[in-house]
Order: C-alpha cells, then structure tokens, then sequence
C-alpha cells in the first residue's frame, strides 16, 4: 500500500467535515478529539519527560540496561522458565515469509499464515487434550481474563471463585480488567499450598460462572481437579484451568480433568524469558463453546474443486468486524509467538515433550532434596507433589537472602512475601531441565554461605 | 417474492401471526444480504421480549448480525434444527428457515409493513 501523503489544505479539509479543527501552532487540539469522553475519565496528566536526541537516548537505555544482572544461573519460576530453547526454533521463525506476516485479515491470500495457526491450534488441543483453540491471546493473564468473560457469557452468571494459588499476577490482572464491571470475583485462601476445596466447594453456588484454579499452581503443587469439575458442573457452574505447558508432557491434562476452559502462558514453549514479553497466551475450550470463545480461530476445509485450504472460520464476533458485540476487545492475536511454539513442539515431538517435562521434574526432586538438607531450610507445605518448583522456608528474611545469592552469581527465586502475606522467609525456586547437577549444588552451597 | 400473509420490519424480519403465536424469520433480501449463514444463536425458551428487542443473532462467514423481534411476546419454541443446519435459512428463509415462535397476546402490528408495502421498501434501499 503507498502512502499517501495529505497536503495542510486536504487536512484542515478533513478536520472540518468531522467538526474539528487545528490550533496556530498546527497541532490538533485534543480538547476537540476526546470531546465525547466524560471529563472525570480523560487523563489528568501524562508524566512524560521532555523529548531527547537518540544519542540521549541509547545511552539512557545502555545506562538502565547495565542494572541488570545478567549471566545469572536461573532458579526463577513464577510463571516463566529459563527452558533450553533448540536454535533451529530461531532459524525457522526468522524466515521473513514467518517474521513479517501480520494477521490474515484477507484471509484467502494468506494460506500459510493461516495454516501455521491451524496447526499452533491443532497442537494446542492435543496439549491440553480439549477439542477447540484459538489462534492465541497476549499472554496467560489476559488468557485467564478471557477466560472469565467466556464464563460469563456462556452461563449468564456473574460469579467467579478464584483460589489464590492461582498466579497472582493473573489475578491482579482479572482485578483491574473487571474493576468497572458487575462481577463477584471471590478469592478463597490456598489450604496448605493446594486449593482450598472446602471453601471452593461451600461459596459455589447458582450465581457462580467458574471456578479457577491452576496446575501445577503458583507454589509448583500439582493437583488433580476432576472433582472440582465434577462438583463446577453439578452446579451448572464452569471450570478453568491455568496450566503450565511443559508440565502436560507428563501430567494429567486439565481436558481429562474435565475443564471447560484452559488457558496458559506458553513462554516454556520456545519463547524466551523477556521483561514482559511478547509472550503467548493459549487458549483451548469445548466444541460446545466454542462461539463463546474469543479471537479468532482458523479452520481447514475444501475449495470448491476439492483442494485443502485454510479460513478464518471463526472471526465474526471481532472486533474489526462487531466492535459493539465483539466477544473480546483485544483484536490481534500473538501470531509469531504461537508460530515459535508450534516449531518448538514440532521438532521436540511428543516423546520430546515428554522426556523435557520429565527432566525437569526430576532435577527439581534432586533440587529439593540438596536444599532441604541444609540447616533451617524446611519444605513450606508437607510432603506434596510438585512439577518443576517448590516453596522453601529459609531462617531468613527471602527476599534479603534471594538479594545476597545474586551476589553469588543466582537468580536463587522468587520471595513469595511480595504477593502472600505471612510468607516473609519463603522462596519459590524454579528447575528447568538446562539447570545442571553442578549447578544445582552451587546453589546450594552458596545458599548455606549466606544463611 | 415477499409472502403476502406475513408481515414485515425495516430491518427485514418476518412475522407469520396465528391467533396468539407469531413465527418469526428473516426475508429473503436479508438472507441474500448476509450471503452464506454458519450459525444461529437462538433465543432462550420463555424469554421476554418487546418490539425491536434482540432476539436472534445470525452469523454469516463475515458478519454476525442481530435479528430483531418484529412483535412484544414470549418465546416458546425455537427451530432447533438451526444449530445443525444454519444454511435452512439461505436455502427456505420463510419456511424451513423459520426462526422462533413467540407467543403474544395482543400482536401489535401496526409498525409493520405488509407484503406489497415492504416491496416497496426494498425498492428505496
């Protein structure tokens, strides 16, 4: 498309016929544009900073840029994971017909954009063993918070009980996305690292939509929900489940669990850790639900001469096309990073999958056992299964000693006091399968150096 | 083209009335306006509704659109043979194709347009 530029007259032009028009200085007046707009909602002030050269700039970015520590050995879970990420992943996605396609708004001409979402989608369900996915959302949390709104449209309720073993920055997220809506979001308190069923079960009632809960949870704790679905659908309730990719090479799949509606940050498939992305948020429901569902969804299917071709089957609640009725008011979808964790998956396979979620499980098993041994290092919540992550006690203040390991060359974990009360001397450590032996135990003797 | 015992809306419904029960569709100009229908959300059974409120949405490959309820009624049946067979409204719009049925105890129709005048109609569009 060229671009066409508009000389001063044809803008003033412009302005006129939409009731608008520039001030002196040849700038519109935003007073004019956000007209409709009640006062009480217009920001007040924008806190920007004057303007700077580039060379200002890069050297600002460079000098906030060398606070990070980096060549850290990761122990930080909490929702993204340091994975072993194949560097044909990169090769692949780098293609430019991969990197520089954009959404397939005329769908009919983008045949491999559309096919490459149609099988991110394909894989996505056997994943989580659901029956529909769509092309992808921004990332878990919004997932999650599409998620909810799906719930709520599909029974008409405006309830959600949420456990707070779900990650709570997905949960702040569904709170300040629902701030200005009419919903009942009730929070129950975790029993011990894992959902609290007995709270659960007594506040669903005929007013609830869903149920949330997350596997494996914040706390690394893997659960198996089949009853809470049980006991959501008895009361014509949903449920959603928020899971960890990689955790579903070996564990129960919230399909077989029986949940409506699963979501997830797939950051583990491929796409590496990035200070607030992009990530990729999945999303997989139903056959039944699947109108209900946000975003847009490819579809294969024949031509009229029999020929294998690819559709947006799904696209009419959109926004570009439904603003009004639209099911979400996000309308693009994470098309480069469902493309990266489609290959990730592709050339890692099913045994692939499964052998990496095995890994890491097991490295965290050795992990525990190391970190444990050491004195005043105590297990947070008895003997219960965990995936990849654990929650550690220290003597300690976490956070001070997760401060003293970065010294020492870690990323030790994530303090658990900056979302949970109660949990001053808590530690969230996370395993993936690129950690090592030797790593592992350097942790460990550091973490007693410093204790 | 425009059934002669049915009455008609601006924004193309049809309303078949039978003493108390209205049988509800979309017209022929409108099913061809949508092009290829993929899907029907009906109403819910027993669900209130006035004139010119929301009663169905039909979506077609690129557009999903409102169909609005001609008359103030009750919902009481809905053609559920839609949900499997979405294209009986661009196959038999006034027949097959039927929507819902509502039941109305004073259906009052003088908004409405009848056949001729709703030709007419479709001529200043």
């Amino acid at each position: 498309m060229p671009f066409i530029a508009n000389t001063p007259q044809q803008q003033k032009q412009m302005l006129k016929e939409i009731g608008l028009s520039m001030s002196a200085g040849g700038c519109l007046t935003a007073d004019g544009l956000f007209a409709d707009i009640p006062k009480e909602f217009l920001a007040k002030e924008f806190k920007l900073p004057e303007g700077m050269s580039e060379f200002d700039v890069r050297n600002r970015l460079a000098e906030l840029a060398g606070k990070n520590h980096i060549n850290l050995t990761c122990f930080l879970g909490g929702g993204f994971y340091d994975h072993f990420i194949p560097a044909a992943v990169y090769s692949i996605i780098g293609r430019s017909e991969f990197y520089t396609a954009y959404t397939p708004y005329q769908p009919e001409i983008s045949q491999g954009t559309l096919q490459a979402i149609f099988e991110y989608q394909s894989v996505i369900c056997r994943l989580t063993e659901m029956q529909a996915a769509n092309a992808s959302l921004y990332d878990g949390g919004t997932a999650l918070y599409e998620a909810v709104m799906m719930a709520l449209r599909i029974t008409g309720r405006n309830k959600i009980i949420i456990d707070d073993s779900v990650n709570p920055i997905y949960r702040v997220m569904i709170h300040s996305y629902t701030k200005n809506l009419s919903i009942d979001l009730d929070e129950t308190k975790n029993d011990e690292g894992l959902i609290n069923r007995k709270e659960l079960l007594n506040r669903l009632d005929d007013n609830t939509a869903a149920v949330i809960v997350q596997n494996p949870n914040f706390f690394g704790c893997v659960d198996d929900f089949t009853d809470m679905a049980e006991a959501a659908h008895k009361k014509g309730a949903l449920l959603i489940v928020s899971c960890y990719p990689i955790s579903l090479g070996i564990l129960k799949t919230p399909g077989a669990m029986g949940a409506d509606i699963v979501t997830g940050e797939g950051q583990s498939l491929g796409l590496p850790m990035s200070f607030g992305g992009p990530y990729l948020g999945f999303m997989a429901t139903k056959k039944d639900y699947v109108r209900k569902m946000p975003g847009r969804i490819v579809g294969r299917t024949k031509d009229n001469k029999d020929r294998t071709g690819f559709v947006l089957t799904l696209q009419a609640r959109e926004q570009h096309i439904r603003r009004d009725k639209a099911t979400s008011n996000i309308c693009s979808n994470e098309a480069l990073c469902a493309l990266t964790a489609l290959v990730y998956m592709s050339l890692l396979g099913k045994e692939g999958l499964k052998e990496t979620a095995q890994l890491c499980a097991d490295k965290a098993s050795y992990a525990w056992q190391k970190l444990t041994a050491i004195k005043g290092v105590k297990p947070r919540f008895g003997a219960k299964w965990f995936f990849n992550e654990f929650v550690l006690d220290l003597p300690a203040n976490a956070a001070d000693v997760a401060g003293k390991l970065i010294e020492k060359g870690f990323a030790a974990g994530f303090p658990l006091s900056r979302y949970y009360e109660g949990m001053e001397n808590s530690l969230l450590v996370g395993i993936t399968e690129k950690r090592t032996k030797q790593q592992i135990g350097m942790l460990a003797e550091s973490l007693e150096a410093v204790l | 083209m425009a059934p002669e015992n049915l009455f008609y809306t601006k924004d193309h419904e049809w309303a078949e009335i039978n003493g108390d029960v209205a049988t509800i569709g979309i017209t022929d100009y409108a099913q061809h306006s949508l092009g290829e229908i993929t899907f029907v959300e009906l109403p819910a059974i027993k669900k209130q509704v006035k004139a010119h409120d929301v009663l169905a949405v039909v979506e077609s490959s690129k557009a999903a659109s409102d169909v609005y309820s001609p008359l103030a009624g009750e919902v009481v049946q809905v053609n559920d043979e839609l949900s499997s067979k979405p294209e009986l409204i661009n196959q038999d719009c006034f027949k097959t194709g039927w929507i819902c049925k509502l039941k109305v105890s004073k259906p009052d129709t003088k908004n409405l347009m009848n056949a001729s005048q709703y030709e007419e109609y479709l001529k200043t569009i």
